[in-house]
């Protein structure tokens, strides 16, 4: 706030005010920062280091089901694999990373000068690295890493090893920096906007960010109850989910997935966010259907509230819950279809042009409408019965998971790089690496759509011999995405270091206000006096 | 656009519904077991209503299987009879054998499955150890009695059911001997 104060007084037009603009140095420009363009950097390099950590463990799952047998890890260890990928890819990457895009961006298309509370949000980023810490660390517990899924089920989860414990930790510090970043993003876009700036003028990528913070501070909260029942039933006798005591395992289901679909949501509708940025600015015409877009988001956050055990219909339910659950979440494909037919809209007859954003965001189109798809054949119960924990489901979330939100977040980054940094990305390696992504993704998980089909359980190292021929396929495709995503590290450190200058405005559709009346790349304070909104 | 106060003001707003959030999900836990006790899911280990037509279908044998587990305590449990065929309808009585081999005195509870699993509601159990905490002394050797009915509405192509029982520790239970027949669920 003091910043803030000085620079006003200052009395001095953004424009060109980077020049005496100072800011910390040395390491505490990093630990201390209160700023959010700087909080926004630390996520995204925070997101993209559990992004290769993660990998990594992706990596070792590929490389053990590469062939049939026990090749290269023991069983214990790949149950550790896929439960840390899991956590880390959501809780470590995917998360963090569109955190990062709204501490950079919020702020700058409302026309307000910071965060609500800088200091809140200094603490949301450094509580991560502990809970990273504790993540990767739980591998070297006794007995090693937690091999109960990312989901971590009772009973398996109140009898694992100390790991476990460790997990609970890093799980509860995870939620409370994104409830303290959520409430942080809502304050600011309620109370902060520059005047003139109303709710329905927001562009899309704040609403999106509004909607997934209401999401967060309602599901973490239930999230972190479920894991501390899992620790005192571990610790401290309580009989939550222990069947002996007069709990049930199935209840801890129950509450887990009472967060886990809205989760799915908050992970997904941040990157529609990003998309609506990015389609209408290469389609040089504004996003059809705005409002259509906003009430379509909040149906689907409020809609995800009401679905839950679609993730559970083979734990045992009445069929007529199983009937509800099932037309429940059909209606999800409404509001989902809405914005679906919007960003196509937007694109019918724009004069479009295909540099790299462009490109991951049409990928993210049609790839997440394929998961889309998936996804309503998985929502009907008895298909669900026969594909229940197959390697179909696995294909499905990660068309919405790598193919939907990272190819998104990828769009986000191509786009707004020359705002952050002042330069232009490559944009010719951008191309390769969005074709390498493309491919390699495909040939990774579209085989894996075969093999659920086929019978093939998810989370076991080994498989039966007729799986082998997609199996090897999937490994190699993974191996091909993942070091493709080197040569996307290649290309910002590029950027960064030796870029060509950037434009003000570098994508002539493109009409917030970070492009319309900022400089590239942003001053350190921007909007400290708010700009006039029309 | 700074307006401290409007900003507090939200934070807390925000912070106690984040609170009430986490309150809710604890709140989830009586309110499951209210569903689960009026729809009549899970009802595992209480006495299940008397069955209304006690008419026994002479007509149909279906094979039942005895199995009994104790899962992380030093108990040895054991049906005394491993099958049996029974007709739907009949009340029938079985019996199973626990010893305490560890040296400590403690407390199990039973908790029965089924398989199929979709057999469970039909039988129909109307007396059973594992409505009880069941203590043991060091060394004590219990015979316990199941008597359950098959439910006539059993569906025709299930011919075989497997009872299984499993022995759970019940930590922090209270130990003494008095309560031992007594102590509820």
């Amino acid at each position: 706030m003091e910043a803030v104060n000085t620079h006003a007084d200052h009395g001095h037009h953004d424009r060109g005010h980077d020049d005496h603009d100072h800011k910390p140095t040395g390491l505490k420009r990093w630990l201390m920062s209160t700023n959010h363009k700087d909080i926004g950097t630390m996520y995204l390099w925070f997101s993209f280091f559990m992004f290769i950590v993660g990998g990594i463990m992706a990596l070792v799952i590929r490389s053990e089901l590469f062939q049939p047998g026990l090749q290269i890890v023991k069983p214990e260890f790949f149950n550790s694999m896929t439960t840390y990928h899991g956590l880390i890819m959501v809780f470590g990457a995917i998360m963090p990373a569109f955190v990062g895009f709204a501490n950079w961006l919020i702020p700058m298309q409302i026309g307000a000068a910071d965060m609500a509370f800088p200091r809140m949000n200094n603490l949301s980023f450094w509580l991560l690295p502990p809970a990273a810490f504790l993540l990767i660390g739980a591998q070297f517990a006794p007995g090693g890493g937690a091999g109960v899924g990312w989901t971590l089920y009772a009973p398996l989860s109140t009898q694992a090893g100390p790991a476990m414990d460790l997990t609970i930790f890093a799980i509860h510090i995870l939620g409370m920096s994104s409830i303290m970043g959520s409430i942080n993003i809502i304050t600011t876009l309620l109370n902060m906007r520059a005047p003139g700036m109303a709710l329905m003028k927001m562009p899309m990528f704040c609403w999106t960010w509004l909607i997934t913070a209401y999401l967060l501070v309602a599901v973490m909260p239930v999230l972190a109850g479920a894991v501390t029942m899992t620790l005192t039933d571990r610790h401290f006798g309580t009989h939550f989910f222990n069947a002996a005591g007069g709990g049930d395992p199935v209840l801890y289901q129950h509450i887990f997935w009472f967060f886990g679909h809205p989760e799915v949501y908050i992970i997904a509708i941040p990157a529609f966010g990003v998309v609506s940025q990015v389609i209408p600015a290469f389609s040089r015409k504004p996003l059809f259907g705005y409002a259509s877009m906003v009430y379509a988001t909040a149906s689907i956050a409020i809609l995800s509230f009401m679905v839950w055990a679609h993730h559970m219909y083979t734990a045992g339910m009445p069929v007529q819950a199983q009937l509800y659950f099932m037309y429940a979440t059909v209606l999800i494909a409404v509001p989902t279809g809405v914005k679906v037919f919007n960003w196509v809209a937007t694109m019918w007859r724009g004069s479009l042009t295909f540099e790299t954003p462009m490109l991951f965001a049409i990928g993210f189109l049609f790839l997440f409408t394929l998961g889309g798809f998936t996804g309503l054949v998985l929502s009907i119960t008895p298909v669900d019965v026969q594909l229940h924990d197959t390697y179909y489901v696995v294909a499905h979330f990660h068309y919405v998971m790598v193919a939907g939100a990272l190819f998104s977040a990828f769009a986000g980054i191509y786009f707004w790089l020359p705002k952050w940094t002042g330069r232009m990305y490559d944009e010719k390696l951008g191309r390769i690496h969005f074709w390498l992504s493309l491919v390699f993704f495909n040939l990774t998980f579209f085989v894996q759509h075969f093999l659920g089909l086929a019978g093939m359980p998810r989370r076991i190292p080994d498989y039966a011999l007729q799986f082998a021929e997609f199996n090897a396929i999937s490994s190699v495709g993974a191996f091909g995405f993942g070091f493709s995503q080197l040569l996307f590290l290649y290309i910002v450190i590029k950027t960064i270091t030796s870029g060509e200058k950037a434009p003000d405005r570098p994508w002539e559709g493109a009409d917030s206000l970070e492009w319309t009346h900022l400089p590239s790349p942003a001053p350190f304070h921007s909007f400290v006096e708010p700009p006039v909104i029309k | 656009m700074i307006n401290k106060r409007a900003n507090n003001r939200m934070m807390t707003r925000l912070s106690i519904f984040a609170a009430g959030m986490f309150g809710f999900g604890f709140l989830l836990v009586p309110f499951y077991e209210k569903i689960c006790e009026v729809t009549g899911v899970n009802n595992l280990i209480k006495p299940a209503v008397a069955v209304v037509n006690t008419q026994v279908d002479v007509s149909r044998w279906v094979s039942m299987e005895f199995d009994a587990n104790a899962h992380g305590l030093n108990w040895e449990f054991k049906p005394v009879q491993r099958t049996m065929k029974v007709h739907p309808g009949e009340m029938v009585q079985v019996e199973y054998d626990v010893t305490n081999k560890g040296d400590r005195a403690t407390v199990g509870q039973a908790i029965p499955s089924y398989g199929p699993n979709h057999a469970g509601p039909f039988v129909r159990k109307l007396e059973c150890f594992c409505f009880k905490q069941q203590l043991l002394q060091a060394g004590e050797t219990k015979r316990m009695p199941v008597q359950f009915v098959l439910d006539g509405g059993l569906p025709a192509d299930l011919n075989t059911i497997t009872l299984s029982y499993t022995f759970f520790e019940v930590q922090g239970a209270s130990l003494k001997p008095t309560k031992a027949d007594g102590v509820n669920s």
